[in-house]
């Protein structure tokens, strides 16, 4: 599957919001916040074609629920990316972004991260790809494809050189 | 004089290699010490002015005890903040008027905070290697935290130390580093000592009078100066230590005003260093005796900045600790 274009359709759905967003200048701007570190990837491209001041990093480091169990060594990889939000949270309206949704545990620690950041107006989740295989009420509003796959194989997005995405597939070991 | 530490094995992780206690910095691998400081430069975001919660729930349900032998506010108070932070409850043991008073043993004693559903342990004794012995005896489920024994290691402190270098001068393989005065009962200048090698530092220089060098630091590739103007002498970070008179003999030591006069701190000998030097010290400070206000106070003093990034090292250990 093709990451890059899976991300055109991103970008162009929320460049038909700004359009509507334009039109109703009471409404007020979203703002963007990426999940560390595949979707903060993909807020980083869209603010930059989409013209906008600025984009979130959330990382859910502190609220994972898999603590117990491994430890802090999911924490790892994403160690560099701490949550940065440069807008004000309360009464904003945020658009969540990430690479790959499936369980849902990552956008509800997502969640809990954010509100310690203060109380938005709105929040929307918008990924690239959904899993399915669902463990948590979450959804998203906006899906780019909806991809099945075997559960022990991981999709994780891929930024190469010249910034291009692409997806990678992995076998889960252990 | 110098009490010979002897080297042993001392097990602070697991058969995957992650770390299950924190008791020394000697030996620990590279990768280690800067996985300890990445995670600490996560938590330091905990405290971000745009977080309106400054607090996570990952070790919620946890018990911290800080089990403190040997006096000391400040590291007591920043592992009890460093366990709020992360939502740990804290319980303070001050041991000088508890059961080890009235004779109990440190195992019996150990024992009983076991069975109190203890976690962690932070242990301050002024016994050297103190807390390897209560680690070896604890279950696996209980994680130990040397806080400082006796003048052999205090590794929150030296990777706190690290940290500041790390956050202020970015790089160890150019740093010329300089630790200026009672080097053999510093446990802190062991640990840093240790963690600068391994972490690649070129150059480390201690300054000080004979009677407060131990005399096995040329073998831990030390250079070594008596006097302040030629071991400043463009150097990066200058630490001064705190002159332990507890831990002393008499007589060991110039007293206050001469000790000042060949070795304290001041701006003349400051301005021998690099320009950008930083100015570190543990605490407490002893001004006049070791810094003079000006140097501890001046735009080069990062002293205020390791209290702040000691409580972000602190969560960083004991998350990953008692997550392992």
């Amino acid at each position: 599957m093709k990451a890059e274009a899976l991300y055109r359709k991103l970008l162009g759905e929320l460049q038909a919001r700004e359009v509507t967003a334009k039109l109703t200048p009471a409404h007020p701007q979203f703002c963007l916040a990426g999940l560390a570190v595949g979707g903060a990837w993909l807020a980083e491209r869209l603010a930059k074609d989409l013209v906008l001041p600025q984009f979130g990093v959330i990382n859910v480091a502190f609220h994972r629920d898999d603590y117990a169990e491994k430890g802090l060594s999911a924490m790892r990889s994403a160690s560099t990316m701490p949550t940065h939000l440069p807008f004000e949270v309360n009464g904003a309206h945020i658009i969540l972004i990430d690479d790959v949704l499936s369980t849902g545990r990552t956008v509800r620690a997502a969640l809990n991260e954010l509100f310690d950041f203060g109380r938005p107006a709105q929040v929307e989740l918008m990924v690239l790809a959904d899993r399915g295989k669902r463990e948590l009420p979450i959804t998203a509003d906006f899906v780019a494809e909806f991809i099945d796959l075997p559960e022990e194989q991981i999709l994780a997005l891929e930024k190469d050189a010249t910034g291009l995405f692409h997806f990678h597939i992995e076998e889960r070991n252990g | 004089m110098v009490k010979q530490v002897v080297t042993q094995a001392v097990k602070q992780t697991n058969a995957a290699g992650e770390l299950t206690h924190l008791l020394t910095l000697e030996g620990m691998p590279k990768e280690q010490i800067v996985q300890i400081l990445d995670t600490a430069q996560q938590f330091v975001s905990v405290t971000d002015p745009a977080r309106e919660v400054k607090k996570v729930p990952l070790l919620r349900g946890k018990s911290v005890f800080n089990l403190f032998f040997e006096n000391s506010t400040r590291t007591r108070t920043t592992f009890e903040i460093a366990a709020n932070r992360l939502s740990a409850d804290v319980i303070n043991l001050d041991i000088s008027t508890s059961s080890t008073a009235k004779g109990e043993s440190l195992i019996d004693t150990i024992d009983n905070l076991i069975a109190m559903q203890a976690d962690i342990l932070v242990v301050r004794h002024n016994v050297s290697r103190a807390p390897m012995e209560i680690a070896q005896h604890v279950p696996t489920f209980v994680h130990v935290i040397n806080a400082g024994d006796g003048s052999h290691q205090h590794p929150t402190q030296g990777l706190l130390d690290m940290y500041t270098m790390r956050h202020f001068k970015h790089d160890f393989r150019n740093l010329k580093v300089a630790i200026i005065g009672d080097i053999v009962h510093s446990r802190v200048a062991k640990s840093n000592i240790h963690a600068l090698t391994t972490l690649g530092c070129p150059e480390i220089r201690v300054i000080g009078p004979e009677s407060l060098l131990p005399s096995d630091l040329d073998m831990l590739g030390v250079k070594v100066f008596h006097e302040m103007e030629a071991g400043l002498k463009g150097v990066d970070v200058v630490m001064t230590l705190r002159i332990q008179k507890e831990r002393m003999e008499q007589g060991q030591v110039p007293e206050g005003n001469a000790f000042f006069k060949q070795f304290g701190l001041t701006q003349a000998r400051l301005a021998l260093a690099k320009p950008d030097a930083i100015v570190m010290h543990p605490g407490p400070m002893n001004r006049g005796v070791e810094i003079e206000s000006a140097v501890a106070d001046g735009p080069q003093s990062v002293i205020l900045q390791q209290v702040t990034f000691g409580i972000a090292v602190r969560m960083a250990v004991m998350s990953m600790v008692a997550g392992n």
